[in-house]
């Protein structure tokens, strides 16, 4: 099988650097890294992915089965290193990838030795003595968001925008191609990140890891942050002064700047 | 296009020629005028869309009086106290944060998004949500407007639409599992009407073929092989009339009373005369004449000589192939045989031929030769055709006569529409090892 295209694999930066990979999480594409790879593009080698079923990923290779479980996009992660050969690798994972990220070394040690964890949550549904920030019923309440959205999807547009791997430029120019996702694959991925929980695999993190944080997230509130930071061992967590999940995107130059002293330190 | 100064503008309102110019048109800049009392800021106040403006990390800053409306909030409770997914529901919140937000960030504008907001008193109302980022002159994002249109009527028919999509994908996967249902029980129905195995017959190879038209429907075509005594066998090849279950009904009469008959009397015009009877007698009447061609026959194997005499019969059904060792092959004619089951006494006609090591007799049905044929599908295969593709394999054992047969009838795709049944008994030569294969 051609992993590389059918998790739409892109490497780029400096071919002579250490590899740094950017995961993306539910929700868009490796778009979201455009702003944090001209930061690394540099000094590392910057290996960008798309998950089966997001993207301009190859939507036949989606299986309701395998990725009904954080395991099976973990799998991607370790099959994506494995046709690059990558050893030793910097995963930087968004939301729900920081998690893929964590079993993914797991399985796959030689290949991923550290992590940079940006907004992660182990478990975002409350349960006792521990909040997540979220109770099933609101879970049901985004699949319900999804679904009204689903016209959104359009059934013409994305063979254009999915089975063109090599014409990238003709899904780029189509608005909000990013985050359109087939609405099944999307409820897939959905109630596997929003249902999953995998606080009892932080301990098993054997790599250097930073957990970044943002000061105002809805998704990942500061405690599940410092729950992460304190399930990890041997973890740096660093806050950054942003609003939103997504601090990549909303602030850039501090999430830059973490991410590059955070490898400057690595060994 | 552009005007040259030819011709005074029609909608000049100083060209004091212009005809139009009337008392009608002063009242219409009467209450053009009056439009225009109405100011931007109330036309944004109480315009029939939600507006807000934002900063970048999504508070307030304006609002207009619309959707407070909507919301039954207070100016004061909201502006530099809210953020916009404050009046989200938190599904609604997830969904901002891992598509709105991104892709607004993106793309700086994003429209037409199905969001839900947040009344006071936990009401919600459908909306449609557009947004854009403001920027000021070094391209720096200043704040986000956005606009919030009411999708009550809208949402409700999306999920009218919604709802008849999924009852139209429950009411596929039901007819979908029904006919596999029903294509199981055709199979199951269709492999009992052909025998399970064939016997083995002491120096003889028996081979056969059945081609279904249509997994949807029961074929019309039989045959069979059973023993007679402690030394001879029967063999019969046929095709009903029509297709179905009434077809299905009669092939299993048919095979029936053809295995009961020879047991009685084997013959091959006497068997075929008992089952003229039968059928005559269940179906002349009925309203719903059936009938069917058949070739019945016998085999005689003599070990003294390794020969094979077959005695047959045929009614109404197309002449069996005798196909010799050296590679000729001819029809065994059986010229006059009436259909079975039309006619209180009906007349068949027999025939007689031996078979020695390396022959085969080949029955088929008329579907092998009523195939469609050529670029449009207008000529049929015919008799001829199929003699000389049989002669090609002669001193071949029976099972790589059917085998190249097979082919013959995957070849023809989409001509081939009718069932087909292929049987081939033969005496295989001294340098082929025997197996009976169906």
């Amino acid at each position: 099988m051609d992993i590389a295209r059918r998790n739409n694999v892109a490497v780029t930066g400096n071919p002579h650097g250490r590899t740094v990979v950017l995961a993306h999480g539910f929700g868009c594409d490796q778009n979201m890294w455009r702003l944090t790879v001209p930061a690394l593009a540099e000094d590392y080698r910057v290996v960008l992915f798309d998950y089966v079923g997001s993207g301009r990923s190859d939507l036949s290779a989606f299986s309701e089965n395998r990725y009904g479980s954080l395991h099976g996009y973990a799998r991607d992660v370790v099959e994506v290193c494995e046709a690059l050969d990558l050893r030793d690798a910097v995963f930087v994972g968004h939301s729900v990838s920081a998690m893929i990220g964590v079993l993914a070394a797991e399985a796959a040690p030689e290949r991923i030795g550290a992590l940079v964890m940006v907004a992660p949550s182990p478990r975002y549904i409350d349960d006792d003595g521990y909040r997540g920030g979220f109770s099933a019923q609101d879970i049901d309440e985004l699949l319900a968001s999804l679904e009204s959205n689903y016209l959104g999807w359009s059934a013409v547009m994305a063979p254009v925008i999915m089975g063109n791997p090599d014409r990238p430029d003709l899904g780029e120019e189509l608005k909000n191609s990013f985050c359109a996702t087939d609405p099944d694959m999307a409820r897939v991925f959905a109630r596997t990140t929003f249902l999953s929980d995998s606080r009892a695999d932080l301990k098993s993190v054997r790599v250097p890891t930073l957990v970044l944080e943002c000061s105002e997230d809805a998704i990942a509130p500061r405690e599940v942050g410092a729950f992460v930071h304190r399930a990890v061992p041997g973890s740096t967590l660093v806050t950054l002064r942003a609003t939103g999940h997504c601090p990549h995107l909303s602030a850039p130059e501090a999430t830059n700047e973490a991410i590059r002293g955070f490898l400057a330190g690595l060994r | 296009m552009c005007r040259t100064g030819q011709q005074p503008d029609p909608h000049d309102p100083y060209d004091p020629h212009d005809p139009h110019d009337t008392g009608d048109d002063k009242a219409a800049d009467a209450a053009f005028a009056a439009l225009l009392e109405d100011s931007a800021e109330e036309l944004y106040e109480n315009a029939p869309c939600g507006y807000l403006s934002t900063l970048m990390d999504g508070t307030i800053a304006k609002i207009n009086a619309t959707l407070l409306g909507w919301l039954d909030m207070e100016r004061e409770a909201v502006v530099g106290r809210m953020r916009f997914t404050d009046l989200l529901t938190v599904g609604g919140k997830l969904y901002h944060e891992t598509h709105f937000a991104p892709l607004l960030r993106m793309q700086g504008e994003i429209s037409g998004i199905a969001l839900e907001i947040k009344r006071t008193d936990g009401d919600r109302i459908p909306v449609l949500v557009s947004s854009v980022v403001k920027r000021g002159g070094d391209g720096e994002p200043l704040l986000i407007r956005t606009t919030v249109f009411d999708a009550r009527d809208r949402r409700a028919y999306e999920e009218e639409l919604l709802r008849g999509r999924r009852a139209a994908e429950a009411a596929r996967g039901q007819a979908e599992a029904d006919r596999a249902r029903l294509q199981d029980a055709l199979a199951v129905l269709q492999q009992s009407l052909l025998p399970d195995t064939l016997p083995s017959i002491p120096g003889v190879e028996t081979a056969t073929h059945y081609h279904t038209a249509s997994p949807d429907r029961l074929g019309g075509d039989f045959y069979d092989v059973f023993p007679l005594d402690g030394r001879r066998f029967a063999f019969f090849l046929g095709d009903v009339c029509g297709k179905g279950p009434k077809a299905a009904a009669l092939t299993s009469l048919t095979r029936y009373t053809l295995r009961a008959a020879a047991l009685h009397d084997p013959d091959p015009v006497a068997a075929l005369t008992t089952l003229n009877k039968v059928l005559h007698e269940r179906y002349a009447g009925s309203g719903d004449p059936r009938y069917c061609t058949a070739v019945f026959g016998t085999l005689d194997p003599d070990p003294a000589t390794g020969q094979l005499t077959v005695h047959l019969a045929s009614g109404g059904h197309p002449p069996v192939i005798v196909l010799r060792a050296d590679g000729t092959a001819c029809f065994l004619p059986t010229p006059g045989g009436q259909l079975v089951g039309v006619l209180p006494s009906a007349r068949f006609t027999p025939a007689t031929t031996v078979l020695a090591p390396g022959d085969t007799l080949l029955l088929y049905t008329d579907g092998l030769t009523e195939a469609r044929t050529g670029p449009d599908r207008t000529s049929l295969y015919g008799d001829e055709a199929l003699l000389a593709f049989t002669a090609g394999h002669g001193g071949k054992p029976p099972h790589a006569l059917i085998k190249a047969l097979t082919g013959l009838l995957d070849s023809f795709g989409d001509g081939l529409d009718d069932d087909t049944a292929l049987l081939a008994l033969g005496i295989p030569a001294a340098d082929h090892p025997m197996r009976n294969t169906r």
